[in-house]
């Protein structure tokens, strides 16, 4: 199919942006990598009136090490996230995550802030914001904010990103030494959405796990933490987490399996993930 | 993936000096190909031309109340919009049904819904403006009013009396039924040590081109002539239907198929939103381009398999199988598709069954119901993944029943290899084949006993692995008892015509078409044998009704076994007339003479007496110099059909090994084998693929590909993240190995090879999926695709 037909405005800044959300409201949509935005225009899903470009926006791709976090800018597309050292040395989580995102073709395009911003509840990068507790970087027509992951996804697709708003990066506390995590999804094929998926990260101490924060994502219309079973597993309890997870989840059936198959998932991803997050490492 | 090599097929009586036969030569067109200097007919552009999109019904069943057109007749670009009624007036709606196929019944269709649109997606109004993205824009400006009626969804309660008939006139919701009994059925089972049944579902799909459907059809009123670039499979078949529902004679129309991104059998049968494109054209009088996106091509693309079979076996302690017995229900959509019907893949289904088997007792009852789906029709190996899951199915839970290996049974009644020509318990007949020399193989190839020991010791770490085999018989180079005693003009028979150039090369001209799969590289492969030229020198077309000799097409893995004799026998008769004229240049016998490399030699010595261009120079421009009253003939035309046989049948069989994970009910495919005889392999390379891409094919019905529909009718996964083909990562290497038994009906001795690997895999991965989960007490997985959440219940977890 062929989009609607709709214009076309390169921002040159985050004001620039900015100001072109607030004069054209509704109809206008942010571009990113395109890989969800314009899949959806093509199947008429959606029908903006205006694309504003973020592509032209200068210092959006930045990766840096800054005050003990780490700063991602919204426009860093998925393969520079992949290649980075500072990620792979301060933001592990990102980096175990990563090969499960698409397809190289699609990392090549795709960046974290349009899957922050899009908030796939399958998708692999808001549950990790969610696990590490992230804060997310938003500008606005009243200027900047700071969301945190635990108040940032509201719903199916919606964020506390405002109509006029735009994400602008996101922070990540970089990892300390005694810092665990865990990340494992089921999809059906290589790259695919999650059928259920699990991001973590704790701190594992003397045989304990401490501070864990466990966000499944492919079970709810959000990424969700679970957490009672959250206090189960810093109880030193892994049955009792898995079954905590009853109650932590409700997940909805989706075309490719059902509730009862993904709560089930869940359970065996918990049990595969603690055991990433207590194993002694090399 | 790995490629292994397999022996070629030992060399045989086609091996004249530099034979191409049985060499894995490249295809002609593979530069062409990977350059992207294809031309499919997405790539035609023409003066004047216009796209057509079409408004389609979002119900499954639905009476069009009020069609309002004036919005989107102002719409930008628009040329016009057209309702089925009107284009009612320029094509006339046709019915899918064959003499042959007793009974069957079906309402007639129409090229855009008339008052009434049966299932979601069917086209209930078209609009042609100068680009695709105006004539989908006028689409959302079209007002229109349906009256949403009951949808008819679930095969099993569509012939209930409380089930609204979907087209009255017919009486029911009964397209076809068949019912077959052969021995004695009932006794077998009485006198059997063990029944074992089982109710086997295959799941709903399609065939994914990585071109979708594509049409440019072009009304020239000054010739007045119709010329169609279409992707399909059959050009001559299309001439003539579009001749005769446009009200023209066959020659009026031309029917031009250059590269075809696959077909798959999805572009072998005739689609309403393309005899609309022809219509418009008509109409318009101006070209008219159609071409199916992805979200359309899910709901209009023919879908395929859909069968629920409850099947039963009897066996006796030693392993003897005493009888099979099915019954086999299908919803094929509320049309039975045109010409071919909807009632072939269940015909199938009785044909096959039990077909590896010498058991003569056999009974079958096969159903084929309307419903408010899309259409259902032939899709690569058709009915054989459900003959053969059937088959396969019931023969791995009798051998459990007993306690005997799984290979073991099938060694034990398989028809043997010296017990030829047979005929089975349907009635089909065998000319020659090699179950048992291909049982051997496959298990000499994947060291079955090796397999075993891994097996026992993964169990022992917890790893739950399985070996399934699957033994099977593919329907190949059919006569004309497929479809031309059934009355349809669709041709069993193919030429070849083959002509010598004024510079020696030759060109063939064949009525077989080029799907991607390299029909073009085996009749190059075949002319140049025949006749005795370098490859290179040879230029192959085909896919245009005007220039190519009639004939029938590519499907039902024809191509090769059918074109590919026609070509052979073309480039022989060649091969004589150039001779002559040699002879009579040189004043030598022809019986003396052969052409060996490009040039006319000396039989015995191979002495060069002269070159093919000096002889074309000679006979094109200096015939003043040949003797009085020679006449060179440098063109030659032969024709092929199989006569002795109905269809060629040919046998192979399948192995998969895999293992499940029991906490998630995910599938690893480890290993995959494939030992098939499809006769003289032309060329090992294209014969391995097309069974790797069957195999591929096959693997996706048995563990990914589902057309899911709601209750309403709805299709809930009609795009490409949410009908999961098999990709790369997820298939396992492939192994495969020929046994060649030639037919003796042709000279070349081929059989097809193009539905082998999709025929055999599904049963090979359930049998192995069961085989890795019976010792933990799982229920037997009988339901196709194999997704997590069905295995998990089998075992008890969810
Ligand atoms: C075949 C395929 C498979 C995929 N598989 C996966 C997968 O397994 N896991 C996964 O996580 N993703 C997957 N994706 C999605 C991919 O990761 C996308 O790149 C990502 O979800 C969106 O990023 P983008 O830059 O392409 O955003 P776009 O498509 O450009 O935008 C997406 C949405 O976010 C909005 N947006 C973008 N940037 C901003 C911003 N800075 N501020 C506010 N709003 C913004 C846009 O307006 C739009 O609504 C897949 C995509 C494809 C095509």
């Amino acid at each position: 199919m062929k989009p609607a037909p709709f214009a076309y405005a390169k921002a040159r800044s985050v004001e620039d942006a900015i100001a072109l959300l607030a004069q054209h409201g509704e109809g206008a949509k942010l571009l990113a990598g395109g890989q969800s935005l314009i899949a959806t225009l093509n199947m008429r899903l959606s029908a903006p009136r205006i694309l504003i470009d973020l592509n032209g926006i200068a210092g959006l791709n930045s990766i840096t090490l800054k005050g003990g976090e780490v700063e991602i800018g919204a426009m860093t597309r998925h393969a520079e996230i992949e290649r980075s050292d500072v990620i792979r040395k301060h933001a592990p989580l990102i980096a175990m995550a990563m090969p499960h995102i698409a397809h190289p073709a699609i990392r090549n395009r795709g960046t974290i802030g349009g899957s922050i911003a899009f908030a796939d509840p399958a998708a692999e990068l808001p549950a990790c914001l969610l696990a590490l507790g992230g804060l997310v970087e938003i500008a606005g027509p009243k200027g900047k904010r700071t969301v945190k992951a635990d108040d940032y996804f509201k719903g199916l697709y919606e964020t506390a990103i405002g109509a006029c708003d735009m994400l602008t990066g996101i922070r990540l506390p970089a990892a300390p030494a005694a810092s665990r995590y865990g990340f494992a999804e089921l999809s059906r094929r290589h790259g695919d959405y999650a059928v259920a998926g699990l991001a973590a990260s704790a701190t594992f101490a003397s045989g304990k796990l401490t501070k864990v924060r466990l966000a499944f994502f492919g079970v709810d219309l959000t990424p969700v933490r679970a957490k009672a079973a959250e206090m189960a597993l810093a109880g030193g309890d892994l049955d009792k987490a898995v079954a905590a997870l009853a109650s932590d989840l409700d997940p909805p059936d989706d075309i490719q399996e059902n509730g009862a198959v993904k709560k089930h998932l869940a359970g065996v991803l918990l049990r595969r993930v603690v055991q990433q997050l207590t194993e002694t490492r090399a | 993936m790995k490629i292994v090599a397999d022996v070629p097929s030992p060399l045989t009586a086609l091996d004249r000096p530099n034979s191409y036969i049985g060499r894995a030569v490249p295809r002609p067109n593979l530069a062409r190909l990977t350059q992207g200097r294809a031309q499919y007919v997405s790539d035609v552009v023409l003066p004047r031309m216009a796209h057509v999109a079409y408004l389609r019904s979002p119900y499954a069943h639905a009476r069009i109340t009020r069609i309002d057109k004036t919005a989107a007749e102002k719409g930008k670009g628009v040329i016009a919009v057209v309702t089925g009624a009107e284009l009612s007036k320029v094509i006339t709606p046709w019915v899918g049904v064959l003499s042959h196929l007793k009974g069957i019944k079906s309402a007639p269709q129409h090229a855009v819904a008339v008052d009434r649109a049966c299932w979601q997606g069917e086209a209930v109004c078209a609009v042609v403006a100068r680009t695709r993205a105006e004539a989908e824009d006028a689409c959302e400006l079209i007002g229109i009013d349906y009256e949403e009626l009951t949808p008819v969804t679930d095969p099993e309660t569509a012939l209930d009396k409380a089930t609204p008939v979907i087209h009255p006139e017919l009486g029911d919701n009964l397209t076809f039924e068949r019912t077959l009994d052969a021995g004695e059925v009932d006794k077998a089972f009485r006198e059997s040590d063990a029944v074992v049944e089982a109710t086997f579902v295959f799941g709903r799909h399609t065939g994914v081109c990585n071109e979708p459907r594509a049409i440019v059809a072009d009304w020239n009123p000054g010739e007045q002539r119709l010329t169609v670039y279409h992707g399909t499979q059959a050009p001559h078949m299309m001439m003539n239907l579009f001749a005769k529902h446009l009200g023209l004679e066959e020659y009026q129309v031309r029917v031009l198929t250059k590269d075809v991104g696959g077909s798959f059998g999805i572009k072998v049968h005739t689609y309403a939103d393309e005899m609309a494109v022809v219509a418009l054209s008509k109409l318009l009088k101006r070209p008219v381009k159609f071409v199916a996106d992805r979200i359309e091509s899910f709901v209009t693309d023919i879908h395929a398999r859909d069968h629920r079979v409850k099947g039963k076996i009897g066996v006796m302690q030693d392993g003897t199988i005493t009888a099979f017995e099915i019954d086999d229900l299908t919803g094929i959509g509320p049309y039975s598709v045109y010409p071919r019907t909807s009632g072939i893949e269940a015909n199938q289904v009785v044909n096959l069954t039990g077909g590896p088997y010498k058991c003569p007792n056999y009974r079958a009852r096969a159903r084929v119901v309307f419903q408010n789906k899309n259409v259902m029709c032939q899709y690569r190996a058709v009915g054989h993944p459900i003959a053969t899951g059937v088959t396969e199915g019931l023969v791995d839970l009798a051998a459990a029943k007993i306690g005997m290996d799984p290979a073991e049974l099938r060694r034990k009644n398989l028809y043997p290899d010296d017990g030829y020509p047979a005929t089975g318990a349907s009635g089909i007949k065998f000319e020659k084949l090699s179950h048992h020399a291909s049982l051997d193989k496959i298990l000499a190839m994947m060291d079955y006993k090796a397999l075993r020991a891994d097996q026992a010791a993964a169990r022992k770490q917890g790893i739950h692995r399985g070996i399934g085999f699957a033994s099977f018989i593919e329907v190949t180079n059919p006569s004309a008892a497929f479809y031309g005693v059934g009355g349809a003009r669709i041709s069993s028979q193919d030429g070849a015509t083959v002509r010598l150039d004024a510079t020696g090369a030759i060109f063939i001209h064949s009525g077989v078409t080029e799907q991607g799969q390299g029909a073009e590289a085996v009749l190059a492969q075949c002319v140049a044998s025949s006749f005795g030229v370098p490859i290179d020198r040879v230029r192959v077309i085909t896919g245009d009704t005007d220039n190519v000799p009639y004939g029938g097409g590519t499907w039902a893995s024809r191509a090769a076994g059918i074109g590919g004799e026609a070509a052979w026998q073309a480039g022989k008769a060649l091969r004589q007339n150039v001779l002559a004229a040699a002879a009579s240049i040189l004043q030598a016998q022809p019986e003396g003479l052969d052409i060996k490399d490009g040039i006319v030699v000396d039989k015995g010595t191979d002495r060069e007496r002269i070159t093919l261009d000096e002889v074309a120079r000679i006979c094109y421009f200096r015939p003043d110099t040949l003797p009085p009253g020679f006449q060179a003939e440098l063109m030659a035309t032969r024709h092929y059909v199989p006569r002795a046989w109905p269809f060629a049948f040919t046998n192979g069989v399948q192995a998969s090994y895999l293992e499940v994970d029991t906490d998630t009910g995910f599938v690893k495919l480890l290993r995959h084998w494939c030992v098939e005889d499809c006769g003289t392999v032309i060329n090992p390379q294209l014969v391995d693929e097309q069974i790797r891409g069957g195999i591929v094919q096959g693997l996706g019905g048995a563990l990914f590909e589902n057309c899911l529909y709601d209750e309403r009718g709805q299709m809930l996964n009609g795009n490409m993240a949410d009908y999961l083909v098999p990709m790369a990562m997820e298939m396992p290497d492939m192994e495969i190995g020929h046994v060649v038994t030639p037919t003796a009906d042709s000279e070349l001795g081929a059989k097809g090879a193009g539905e082998a690997g999709t025929a055999g895999a599904p049963a090979a991965v359930m049998n192995a999926i069961n085989d890795a989960l019976r010792p933990l007490g799982a229920i037997s997985l009988t339901e196709m695709p194999f997704t997590p959440g069905r295995i998990l219940k089998a075992l008890g977890k969810v």
